[in-house]
């Protein structure tokens, strides 16, 4: 590979982080924290390219050296953002992964509102391990996307990234009571529900999934940010 | 989107001397760009299988993710390379190697960043004639005990500082191991002085820039096999089999740090995900933590695209195992 080559390839992947970073795309695959960084480091690589040129220009490389074929390669995740840009993680993994769910230090009480929109790891967690005492009597409204297990019962997903998708890790709750009768993977649902004492055990992980009593759901369009980042605040 | 191809002059009259390949790269560039694209649409059909494409987002991901951290490293580098004179190390860091090696261990604890940005910055610094076990020393400990890997560590271990006093006492002993031991037995020859042209008798902003786009093309190959790698077994390995691990206390060691190596977690996340390992004892999680950090897939592409193949299938191998042993005794003293 030629220096006009490296500068050619060095161009495009600035390019395409500058165009995940500044667009929503890097949200399918990165906390959203990372997004100045990734523009930095964009700009920084369009610029090491434009360098490359003019140092190319003023005095042309007199040594035949030549980078490793292995450089090709990062034309790789160029294509794969910018031909295919796959969607961020989905019920495929969410059921191949055991629920993550942790217990929280402390349980503050809810917030105004009827129905009061929570987080689903949010709910989750005061359903699995405070039996649901700061939840009773309430309405609550959670957002994630749909997986059904094996033998097609629903859950709601929410995956919780700490630093990339590689990290990604599912929170998920059971559906009962007023459930759609059909439902497609990965559609966004916002579901309206009460705490039930319903729950089972992740056959991956063994870890607890608490039920949510559904009296609405409606399907929403995935938000911009469709991993929970509350690790990260 | 459309892909734009950037401007570039037609290649200068250079024959190709001695590899085969009489095309020139930018043509081969452009060509494959065009098919590619006028081939998008059976490309994007062959990926839609839910397995392909959660190999493609974990590849994608762990590749933006890392991006800017090597970006990080490479511009450090350069600068290291370029604008620091080699009388500052040989001042600031002790005369006798073996004394050379904790210090440049603990030095890694101010560099923030993850194991991308400290493969490009050893290699400089052994270019400007740090003593290589000291170099080595510090390409060990740097990504396991920075502040934020350490703040992380702490947020996803609530209540149990333990762990992250544990995290960085075994850190810090394993890169010191592995420093004094190359000090004993290493060789020279096994690492590669990274061929690279000479920047003497050159401005410094053409050595600066020189110098960061050899090393983000170098890194940056190796940096997306260990992405593919990683990707593959994030999306083929099956969890029920850690569950069957964890069941024996010292095949789950063995097990949590076989993961570390194969998942290739950045540094500064890796602690929330041992956190979620929640069958495992925390001496197999601690393992995971320390031996994440200094060996993993895509760690061991870019050393090898660094400091050579030979030293990367000696030195991964004996990192690993030190850091095992070194988790499993300091899990033993503190957890």
């Amino acid at each position: 590979m030629n220096r006009h080559a490296q500068a050619a390839v060095l161009c495009l992947l600035g390019a395409s982080l500058v165009h995940a970073g500044a667009t929503e795309l890097s949200l399918r695959y990165v906390k959203s924290g990372l997004r100045p960084l990734l523009l930095l480091a964009g700009v920084v690589l369009v610029a090491a390219a434009v360098a490359t040129v003019w140092y190319e220009r003023r005095s042309p490389a007199s040594g035949h050296h030549h980078e490793p074929r292995v450089s090709w390669l990062l034309l790789l995740p160029v294509l794969a953002l910018v031909l295919i840009a796959p969607p961020a993680l989905g019920s495929y993994s969410a059921m191949r992964a055991g629920t993550s769910l942790q217990e929280p230090p402390a349980y503050p009480p809810l917030p105004a509102g009827d129905p009061v929109r929570l987080g689903l790891a949010d709910y989750a967690a005061r359903a699995a391990y405070d039996q649901g005492r700061s939840l009773r009597d309430r309405e609550v409204r959670i957002t994630g996307f749909v997986a059904l297990d094996r033998a097609g019962d629903a859950y709601l997903v929410r995956i919780a990234l700490n630093c990339c998708a590689a990290d990604g890790r599912p929170v998920k709750v059971g559906l009962t009571g007023g459930v759609p009768p059909v439902l497609q993977p990965d559609t966004w649902l916002e579901v309206t529900g009460t705490y039930t004492p319903r729950r089972t055990r992740d056959p991956v992980n063994a870890g607890p999934i608490p039920f949510i009593e559904v009296t609405a759901a409606k399907p929403v369009t995935a938000p911009s940010d469709p991993y929970d980042e509350s690790w990260n605040n | 989107m459309a892909v734009t191809v950037p401007k570039t002059q037609p290649p200068p009259p250079v024959r190709e001397k001695d590899d085969g390949w009489h095309l020139s790269s930018p043509l081969v560039l452009t060509v494959t760009l065009l098919l590619l694209l006028l081939a998008q649409a059976p490309i994007r059909r062959a990926l839609s299988a839910p397995v392909m494409q959660s190999w493609t987002t974990v590849f994608v991901a762990v590749v933006v993710q890392a991006l800017p951290f090597l970006v990080l490293g490479v511009l450090l580098s350069a600068a290291v390379a370029v604008f620091v004179p080699a009388s500052v190390f040989a001042r600031a860091l002790p005369a006798r190697p073996a004394a050379a090696v904790p210090v440049a261990g603990l030095a890694g604890a101010v560099v923030p960043g993850c194991e991308c940005a400290s493969v490009p910055v050893a290699g400089a610094l052994m270019r400007r004639g740090v003593t290589p076990a000291a170099a080595l020393a510090f390409l060990l400990a740097a990504p396991a005990i920075n502040p934020i890997v350490l703040t992380a560590t702490a947020v996803a271990f609530p209540g149990q500082p333990e762990m992250v006093l544990a995290r960085f006492v075994a850190s810090l002993a394993v890169a010191c191991a592995m420093g004094w031991l190359w000090q004993r037995l290493g060789r020279a020859d096994w690492l590669r002085p990274p061929t690279r042209p000479a920047y003497e008798g050159q401005g410094r902003g053409a050595a600066f820039w020189g110098s960061v786009r050899h090393d983000v093309m170098h890194a940056g190959g190796f940096l997306v096999i260990g992405a593919m790698a990683a990707a593959t077994l994030k999306a083929v390995v099956p969890e029920p089999w850690l569950r069957a691990a964890a069941d024996n206390p010292v095949v789950a060691v063995l097990a949590l740090a076989v993961l570390a190596v194969l998942l290739s977690i950045c540094s500064e996340a890796d602690a929330f995900v041992a956190a979620s390992l929640t069958q495992f004892s925390p001496t197999a999680r601690l393992a995971f933590l320390v031996v994440g950090p200094m060996v993993d897939l895509k760690l061991f592409a870019m050393q090898a695209g660094t400091f050579g193949r030979g030293f990367a299938l000696r030195f991964a191998p004996a990192t690993f195992a030190v850091a095992v042993g070194v988790s499993a005794l300091t899990g033993a003293v503190l957890l």
